[in-house]
């Protein structure tokens, strides 16, 4: 439910390294909280985010909630098919359902994420 | 569903379980240096026979078009409404039903709703549309919203134009938000191409033209719009839905957003209101549209129903991401038009429109022949027309009074280098006999001056 390999935020969003870049999802308890994921809109290559910033907002039936970058740079690559089928973040939020790549300015922003047991217990509470 | 409030015994059985003996035993924590001591000073009841005979008196006080004929305009019309339209909209279910949006019980209103947005969509040649905003003025101040929303940039263009109250309800929309509003202005009574500059449409969210416009004319909207076609500022009109039937489809003119007030569709002048307002747009704006959207689904038996849709775009879910924070709209006025829309149907409203284009042309042509009338614009038009007449306002309404007739309104209150300039508003209910009557008070009356 948790991959370990994986660096998590305490606003739900997972972090899979790649070298100088991140991709960025939400995570499986996120996309259960929301229900049927019906509508993102996701920001074009090119954007510049910030750390702790929301970058995009992502809609089911009964709520909206903003996605938040865990880092500062620029988005490299967006994941279309996640915002033309929204459902595949329900069905595979760690795999299919990535929804940004950015590259890094400043790497030791990652140091504030959280490890896959850490949020766990943050989401047991 | 029952209108009859507890009874006694209901009363006395719901204290003895709360264990109180009376219901002034309900206020005991309310202090009491604050509670109300005396009687309210109200006057006795009234029987309904006495009730009834004092409100007629009060009634009496007032005239209304049934006792005159009217040509008053200015975004409130004297139009026919169909019997048929009171008849539907009397059912308690429809009149007294208060946000009446439960599916399991509400159907019937649903539907009609969902009717309403197609038949809209139909006359404005857009894609969708909600189910009624206070007003036209509001609307105008949505679509404005929906524009920031869009685009992020912080001002309007409306053209001088647009009925005045209007644009003084954008203005006030705009204000807290910091969004100027720019009013760009006419020349021969409509909106002046060349002052819609290129500057100004980069920085403007939006440019918003009435068609036909404050003054009854008609605006070259196609001319104007094209001149948005390389930025990304929406095009807005408001739109008089009657003339629809006559004029080309906002969506012709690659209009983004089409808004107005459905008041000429159905629904009494009321001295000013209810009314309703309607506000449609191009399918890539639907996230962006505010108030409440009626959607056709099935249910779980597989039978056809409708519900409330898109909720998250609205305020309480959406919070201050939300275009607006509406969250109302005028369903029984919205019903009324929706009758009336099925009732005269599409060759109907053809008819109504031509009418009253062609009572205003006779009108008009007639009028401007008498020596102290001169047409105000050199401009065509749809059933409002403005001419300078040489009279001032109190003894035009003294003569024309008279002889039970009701406007003019003078353009002076709100444009004030149109001094003896007056907007007349004609429709399908005015007879040739009583538009001679008018012709033949103002010819009199001009002579002898």
């Amino acid at each position: 439910m948790y991959p370990e390999e994986l660096l998590y935020s305490k606003d739900h969003e997972w972090a899979r390294v790649e070298g100088n870049q991140v991709v960025i999802g939400i995570t499986h308890y996120a996309q259960d909280a929301l229900g049927d994921i019906v509508f993102l809109e996701l920001p074009p290559v090119g954007t510049k985010v910030e750390a702790n910033v929301p970058f995009a907002t992502i809609e089911s039936v009964k709520s909206v909630s903003d996605v938040y970058s865990s880092v500062t740079g620029e988005i490299v690559e967006v994941n279309d098919a996640v915002a033309d089928a929204p459902e595949i973040i329900n069905q595979d939020p760690y795999g299919e359902g990535w929804m940004v790549k950015i590259a890094m300015e400043n790497s030791e922003e990652l140091k504030d994420m959280i490890s896959a047991e850490e949020y766990q217990k943050s989401i047991a509470e | 569903m029952d209108y009859i409030p507890h009874s006694n015994k209901e009363i006395r059985e719901m204290l003895s379980f709360l264990g109180v003996k009376s219901l002034k035993d309900l206020y005991s924590k309310i202090p009491y240096e604050m509670k109300q001591k005396r009687e309210l000073n109200l006057p006795e009841p009234l029987s309904e026979l006495e009730l009834l005979r004092r409100l007629k008196f009060i009634s009496n006080k007032n005239t209304s078009v049934n006792r005159k004929i009217s040509f008053l305009g200015a975004g409130n019309y004297d139009h026919f409404i169909p019997s048929v339209v009171n008849y539907i909209i009397s059912h308690p279910e429809f009149y007294t039903a208060y946000t009446p949006y439960q599916p399991e019980l509400s159907q019937g209103i649903l539907q009609s709703m969902f009717e309403y947005q197609t038949m809209m969509c139909e006359l404005t040649g857009m894609d969708v549309s909600n189910i009624s905003l206070y007003d036209g003025a509001t609307a105008v101040a949505e679509a404005a919203n929906m524009a920031f929303s869009i685009t992020g940039k912080k001002k309007v263009m409306v053209s001088e134009t647009l009925h005045p109250e209007y644009r003084q309800v954008l203005k006030t929309y705009m204000k807290p938000r910091n969004i100027e509003v720019y009013e760009t202005p006419m020349k021969d009574g409509v909106t002046d191409k060349t002052q819609v500059k290129k500057s100004l449409i980069e920085e403007s969210s939006c440019l918003i033209l009435s068609q036909p416009n404050f003054f009854g004319n008609l605006e070259p909207m196609d001319e104007i719009f094209s001149l948005l076609a390389n930025s990304n500022t929406l095009a807005i009109a408001c739109v008089n839905p009657i003339s629809l039937a006559l004029l080309k489809p906002p969506a012709d003119l690659g209009v983004d957003i089409v808004i107005g007030d459905g008041q000429i569709l159905g629904n009494p002048q009321s001295f000013g209101g209810p009314s309703f307002g309607f506000l449609t747009c191009k399918k890539k704006y639907l996230r962006k549209l505010p108030g409440r959207i009626v959607g056709q689904t099935v249910d779980s038996d597989g039978k056809t129903g409708y519900v409330l849709t898109l909720q998250t775009r609205e305020q309480h879910i959406r919070r201050e991401k939300a275009s607006s924070n509406i969250c109302s709209n005028q369903s029984l006025n919205v019903l009324a038009a929706c009758v009336y829309l099925s009732y005269v149907g599409r060759d109907g409203l053809f008819k109504i429109a031509e009418l009253c284009y062609r009572n205003a042309h006779y009108l008009f042509q007639k009028l401007i022949v008498i020596d102290g009338i001169q047409p105000g614009f050199n401009s065509k038009f749809f059933n409002e027309f403005v001419i300078h007449i040489d009279l001032n306002l109190n003894k035009l309404k003294n003569i024309l009074s008279k002889k039970g007739i009701l406007g003019p309104i003078c353009l002076e209150k709100w444009y004030p280098t149109l001094k003896k300039k007056y907007l007349f508003a004609v429709t399908e209910k005015r007879t040739k006999d009583e538009m001679d009557l008018i012709i033949d008070t103002l010819f009199k009356a001009l002579k002898i001056k």
